[in-house]
């Protein structure tokens, strides 16, 4: 690999810093005592905490999956802190209130509240570590019926929408990490959109992982009820630890007659170093239930963070007509491995699925696309379309494909196409040769290679997505 | 167009360069001065197209000894975007393919480049597509070109005129044209030919690379140089070119020998 090649790669981590915010925090460690101790620092009702125990229980009869392709060190889950909350100092009636410290922490990761704020139409649920600390345009989703907040305050304030709802899509005992959060979730975003309802702006939630060596286990909820509509905005960033964080989220949508959900995440979670040393194991379960005629649900993810990414945004297409799709770039660089991709579940008649996934590998990284396409029994005339390309950069990366499809219907057409492709020395050349100097044009190249996806993007998110694809490709070109 | 007093462009001393560790110049000198059409010619591995490309500062080919000044620059310390930068230009045999890169965004990221470099106006998108549409008719070329990816799918001939129109938009006071007449039919290249012509000024130069006198039938030279085992073995006036489409390479370099 040239030296131009290994300088563009080889971009430091720029989000690496720890704030310094006094945390309430739990003993390392897991057991039905440190489930009743986050039950009962929540204030949850009991059924919620025989949901954990239940999980829980079913958990330790589990293993870890070893099918992914990826490798790291085993976790031991008894050194791992399972609740850990930053103490507010007051109540927090606005934005000015948040704590300067935190604020800072927002500016150095170039997500300050105030430009948030100034974004119009974005409202945003801060998730600091475990707990939500600041909700804003609460009021203004509230005129339209809209409930958008944490988890915690969903439980307390609409215990009977998320007891209907929570682990109807992802059951507890669903895989290893779901149960895990199941058992052990702390926080998390829920939304709730009311029938007929097109959600006033695009919902936005940053989550961030502080406290050194403390599991993040969150859980989200979104139902969108008849005729409603919501776009959701996810972004993902990490200070720098040399220790390894598990990364064990759930996210489950509902959408029923004719609903619409968009989920779009942009991920930019602390990757390890040039080394392969520390970073995040994001192990996430994340699945949408279009579960009424008509509906439709959406994911879009930009990946370019975590040591290990094992996810799979999945739609289980249940309603007649419903359609599920997937846009996804992922990005691994230096020893960073993903094995990533989505499963598309086609029980219901003239459900249509389509998968765009753009993988891109540069360093010694490893990049892998699985996902699954089913058409069961009764899912007459379902479609589903897929396109799986790979993008290498330099010689030691890695790009694997494995698709699965399985058929259990003849009227279904389900196609997919493949590609692999390399940025050259010769493109690279052939750009300095008209005056453009490499990184720009890693960064043009790259941009016309994820543009399906980018697309997909709700405009702010794509401004934010495409500069942190060039941030971490960007080096110091000589 | 020869004139006394030009100013010089290049100035290559005694330059020597190898690939992969195989040397394939071995002492080259030329003068370039404004307003001149040099052609190099010569047979195939002579050393002609390696020549160009480290001239350009493609990373591959390693420069081992000599000197080059352009524009009273060491070029050779200059990273290839800064000698592009720098007023020099390569319009190459294969343009690569660059599937993704729509060819007007490509074109405008290179152009604006070279524009603020040299200290001039850049365009917006609109502007720029008025620009680049008045330059592709120089070359009758259809302005459909610029949705598509760069080279991506063009024939020989349609690669070669989008080199030309990069020359065109860049306006290198040298340009290095390696083959650009291989690939193209007949009409091809008169279209490409007539193109380059329309852009030769009496402040730039072109340097065509070439193994036949066709395209000098077009762009006429004024030196005409005959490149053999990695060295100018032999300069004359446009003459020369006629002769060797007549008589071939090897009375040349057999000349070139009795000489040494």
């Amino acid at each position: 690999m040239s030296a131009v090649l290994r300088n563009l790669i080889e971009q430091p981590y720029r989000h690496g810093f720890v704030t310094d915010v006094e945390a309430d925090t739990a003993p390392k460690g897991l057991s039905e005592d440190i489930i009743r101790f986050i039950s009962r620092k929540k204030g949850e009702p009991e059924w919620l905490l025989e949901f954990r125990l239940k999980a829980y229980r079913h958990w330790l009869t589990m293993t870890e999956p070893t099918w992914p392709n990826v490798s790291y060190p085993k976790i031991d889950f008894q050194d791992i802190i399972y609740y850990s909350a930053p103490k507010p100092k007051a109540k927090l009636a606005s934005m000015d209130e948040v704590d300067p410290e935190l604020r800072r922490t927002f500016e150095k990761l170039g997500v300050p509240l105030h430009e948030q704020k100034a974004l119009a139409g974005v409202a945003v649920d801060v998730i600091f570590d475990s707990v939500s600390v600041t909700t804003t345009y609460k009021k203004k989703l509230a005129e339209v019926g809209v409930i958008f907040g944490s988890m915690s305050e969903a439980v307390r304030d609409h215990p009977d929408i998320v007891r209907r709802y929570l682990g109807t899509v992802v059951p507890s005992g669903d895989n290893f990490y779901a149960a895990l959060n199941s058992a052990v979730f702390t926080d998390g975003s829920f939304c709730y959109i009311p029938k007929g309802v097109r959600c006033p702006m695009e919902l936005s939630t940053y989550f961030r992982i502080n406290t050194q060596e403390s599991g993040q286990f969150e859980r989200t909820l979104i139902v969108a009820e008849e005729g409603a509509y919501v776009s959701y905005l996810e972004g993902c960033t990490a200070p720098k630890f040399d220790t390894n964080q598990l990364h064990a989220a759930v996210v489950e949508l509902v959408a029923l007659d004719r609903a619409e959900i968009k989920y779009s995440t942009v991920q930019n979670w602390y990757a390890g170093d040039e080394q392969g040393r520390g970073g995040i194991y994001n192990f996430v379960t994340k699945r949408g239930l279009c579960k009424g005629a008509a509906s439709k649900i959406s994911w879009t993810q930009v990946e370019t963070g975590s040591a290990i990414t094992w996810k799979y945004p999945s739609c289980i297409l249940q309603g007649e007509g419903a359609t599920g799709e997937f846009y996804s770039v992922a990005l691994t660089n230096h020893k960073q491995q993903a094995d990533t991709g989505t499963k598309m579940i086609h029980i219901g008649a003239n459900t249509r699925s389509r998968i765009i996934s753009k993988g891109i590998s540069a360093g010694e990284s490893n990049n892998s696309y699985r996902g699954l396409v089913q058409i069961g029994p009764k899912a007459e005339n379902a479609r589903n379309y897929s396109q799986c390309d790979s993008m290498l950069i330099g010689d030691a990366s890695g790009a694997n494909t494995f698709p699965y499809i399985r058929v259990q219907n003849q009227t279904a057409k389900v196609e997919h196409e493949a590609t692999t492709s390399k940025i050259g020395e010769d493109q690279l050349f052939y750009f300095q040769s008209r005056g453009v100097d490499p990184e720009a044009a890693v960064s043009m190249i790259i941009n016309g290679f994820v543009k399906d996806v980018f697309t997909q993007l709700p405009m702010e998110f794509a401004v934010e997505a495409g500069r942190l694809l060039g941030l971490k490709l960007e080096g110091s070109v000589g | 167009m020869i004139r006394e007093r030009a100013p010089t462009l290049l100035e290559v001393r005694d330059l020597s360069a190898s690939v992969a560790g195989v040397a394939i110049l071995k002492g080259v000198s030329l003068t370039v001065r404004a307003g001149e059409v040099h052609a190099i010619m010569g047979p195939n591995g002579s050393g002609k197209s390696t020549f160009a490309k480290a001239l350009v500062g493609h990373p591959a080919y390693q420069v081992t000894s000599g000197a080059a000044v352009f524009g009273g620059a060491n070029l050779l310390e200059l990273p290839a975007e800064e000698r592009a930068r720098a007023w020099l230009f390569l319009g190459f045999q294969y343009p690569v393919e660059i599937p993704g890169v729509a060819n007007a965004q490509f074109l405008r990221l290179a152009y604006n480049t070279v524009q603020a470099a040299r200290g001039k106006d850049e365009l917006d998108p609109l502007e720029f597509d008025d620009f680049v549409r008045e330059k592709m008719k120089l070359l009758d070329m259809d302005p459909a070109f610029l949705d598509r990816s760069v080279n991506e799918g063009f024939s020989g001939g349609e690669k070669k005129r989008n080199e030309i129109l990069q020359m065109a938009l860049l306006e290198p006071r040298l340009a290095f044209l390696d083959e650009t007449d291989s690939g193209l039919d007949i009409d091809a290249l008169r279209v490409v030919a007539n193109g380059i012509n329309r852009l030769i000024t009496p402040d730039n130069a072109i340097v065509l690379v070439t193994h036949y006198q066709r395209m000098l039938n077009y762009v006429v030279p004024d030196y005409v140089h005959v490149m053999d085992g990695g060295r100018i073995i032999k300069t004359g006036r446009k003459d020369l070119a006629l002769e060797l489409e007549h008589r071939g390479y090897d009375w040349v370099a057999a000349e070139a020998t009795l000489a040494a």
